[in-house]
């Protein structure tokens, strides 16, 4: 699994939430490329034109808070984010993100140590986020083992397909 | 043994243990789980799992809320992979357009959930049903195929905050106004992956469809739960519904679950509820919460009386008092959206959608559509609206330039009245009298709390 990230920043506030990641009147899309065409649509209508895949987000407090949305994730990855950095997450958007396979990382101070347009370079095993403009350094606690095991599993649908394969097979 | 908060010890009997521990992660059985349209989402990784058969049918419910009738034809889309996978699955309870609800109450309505319960939903507001003394909590579409597939979920186990509610409410203060001001304190992340659970005397005086919006905004502050311990109310509730799964006789044995004395808490939080006064969540946070009266007098263009949060029976009879021979103003539109079929059937009855329709406001069958923005009551670029929902975040309810004002069924309904932001507590002889009256006879309560809409297709 690929821990290690480089890319273009793009710097969000404190409480973006689901509303602002995808606006409610898109949740009847399942696509994941037509969910992506909106994606940070509520806080920025020109972000999902502009993000390259390997961009990096990067963000305050309680980001992903409010609904229970996996459109939210989904469109993020969908439109080519490689990694989400903040301060805090919403717990069903952290959930979702790390089941749909998009990385995530808590740290502290991120928002203030990023301007969009920097590069950053994150390393999910250390929690270390690195500013290449200053070279500013910033280290969080990491993921948790058991949302690693899941990421590097591929995903929840390839742990599940483990499981049931494992109870399958005659003991 | 050490003493458990009602989170820990909900999920150490889950776990088959005799205590848990904030921060370890446990592998639990899950008795309900519950998927609204997410479910259409959820059907993709089900299959990717290698899955062919859910695990237990008679442990998934599905009501479809979000678009009801569809309001697209993505949202038909939706609702036809959800009829082809139930269908195909033989999932007996199943709540399609015209028996439907609002996928909270119809858990809590139709018996679904019993105190100790582990309860995992595909909406944020799961919480909802931690008024019944569940372990109720939220979850994204493939974590939802997950446990169609194992039957488990691995959770972290929370740490508890408890809150303390004193005093007695003086209507039309109400649970919505309690629960602003448990806001104000905690804030929108002052909860993140903790649970939340309620006592004190003012929550023991509540009755249950005043403690499910209580514990529906513990989603707000960011809660992975919020928990209300059963009592002799909770018992009555349940003993009123059709529950469901042969699960009847449970209901005595789950109703003394407690909190142990000594459980430690991460923090406490008080509201003396004598001194509570109307409150509003102003935009665009639902934290951002002040005095009604700081505001008042703001004009609004749209008052929505709906969703999981404040549309239940006696939410909607306490805007038919205060609406009785009115007129709202022709200054806003007004709308009022139930929570579940059963109760639109049991508004039509007892006069309520006359009143409403007189006054002038639309009256409609139930739905999540005005309050998440989908549909039914969109808010337009620089439009205000009060409203008795959950959330005000930007673009909520509509257009990223709408703002929502939150509040109570009493402050909306004043609020529609005059066209502006008003003080329930001037037409507290209508909208409060009910309390009275009902304190006065016990037994008519009871039979109004319950559900009534008994025969199925």
């Amino acid at each position: 699994m690929q821990v290690r990230f480089e890319g273009t920043v793009h710097v969000f506030g404190d409480a973006v939430d689901t509303d602002m990641i995808v606006p409610g009147k898109y949740l009847t899309l399942i696509e994941p490329a037509k969910i992506a065409e909106h994606v940070m649509e509520g806080s920025d209508p020109t972000f999902a034109k502009r993000v390259r895949p390997g961009d990096i987000v990067v963000a305050g407090k309680n980001f992903g808070c409010g609904s229970s949305r996996e459109h939210a994730p989904v469109g993020l990855k969908a439109a080519g984010v490689s990694v989400v950095v903040a301060e805090s997450f919403a717990r069903i958007f952290y959930r979702n993100a790390i089941n749909i396979g998009l990385p995530l990382l808590e740290v502290k101070g991120a928002r203030e140590t990023f301007q969009s347009g920097d590069r950053a370079s994150v390393d999910l095993s250390s929690g270390e986020v690195r500013n290449a403009r200053d070279s500013a350094t910033l280290r969080g606690p990491g993921l948790s083992s058991q949302a690693l095991s899941i990421l590097e599993a591929g995903g929840l649908v390839e742990v599940v397909k483990h499981k049931l394969a494992a109870r399958a097979r005659p003991a | 043994m050490p003493p458990l908060t009602l989170a820990e010890k909900i999920l150490a009997r889950k776990a088959g243990r005799a205590a848990v521990s904030p921060g370890e992660i446990v592998e639990v059985p899950v008795d309900v789980v519950m998927a609204h349209e997410a479910c259409a989402q959820a059907v993709k990784p089900f299959r990717e799992m290698g899955a062919t058969r859910v695990w237990d049918k008679s442990k998934i419910v599905i009501p479809i809320d979000h678009w009801v009738p569809a309001s697209s034809d993505t949202a038909a889309r939706l609702h036809k992979i959800i009829r082809e996978f139930v269908r195909e699955q033989g999932i007996p309870h199943f709540y399609d357009v015209g028996n439907h609800g609002i996928c909270h109450q119809i858990l809590a309505e139709e018996g679904f959930v019993l105190p100790g319960d582990l309860v995992v939903g595909s909406d944020s507001h799961t919480n909802m049903l931690g008024a019944l003394g569940s372990f109720a909590t939220g979850v994204g579409p493939t974590e939802i195929a997950a446990i169609f597939a194992t039957g488990e979920i691995w959770l972290k186990v929370p740490e508890s905050i408890r809150v303390v509610v004193t005093g007695r409410l003086r209507p039309p203060v109400s649970s919505k106004d309690v629960v602003l001001a448990v806001l104000r304190e905690i804030t929108c992340e002052g909860a993140l992956y903790r649970s939340v659970e309620f006592e004190g005397p003012a929550i023991a005086a509540m009755e249950m469809w005043e403690r499910f919006t209580l514990t529906n905004m513990t989603t707000e502050m960011g809660a992975k739960t919020g928990i209300i311990a059963p009592d002799g109310k909770t018992v009555a509730y349940l003993r009123a519904c059709d529950v469901k799964n042969g699960r009847r006789g449970e209901i005595a044995g789950r109703a003394g679950l407690r909190a142990d004395t000594g459980a430690t808490y991460g923090r406490t939080v008080t509201v003396d509820g004598s001194s509570l006064e109307p409150l509003v969540a102003k935009p665009m946070s639902p934290d951002n919460v002040s005095p009604l009266r700081e505001v008042e007098g703001t004009p609004v263009d749209q008052v929505f009386i709906g969703s999981c949060t404040n549309s239940r029976y006696e939410d909607l009879e306490i805007v038919a008092r205060t609406w009785r021979g009115k007129k709202v103003s022709p200054n806003c539109r007004v709308i009022v959206t139930p929570a579940s079929t059963s109760i639109y059937k049991r508004a039509l009855a007892d006069g309520f959608a006359k009143i409403f329709t007189d006054a002038g406001a639309v009256f409609t069958a139930s739905s999540c559509g005005a309050c998440f923005g989908g549909h039914g009551g969109i808010v337009g670029d620089g439009e205000v609206c009060a409203s008795t929902t959950n959330r005000n975040f930007v673009g909520r309810m509509g257009h990223p330039g709408g703002k929502v004002y939150l509040m109570s069924p009493a402050a909306a309904a004043a609020t529609a009245l005059e066209g502006k932001i008003a003080d329930p507590r001037r037409y507290a002889g209508r909208n409060g009298a009910r309390r009275a009256a009902v304190a006065a006879k016990p037994a008519r309560r009871a039979a109004r709390t319950r559900p009534k809409a008994k025969a199925r297709r």
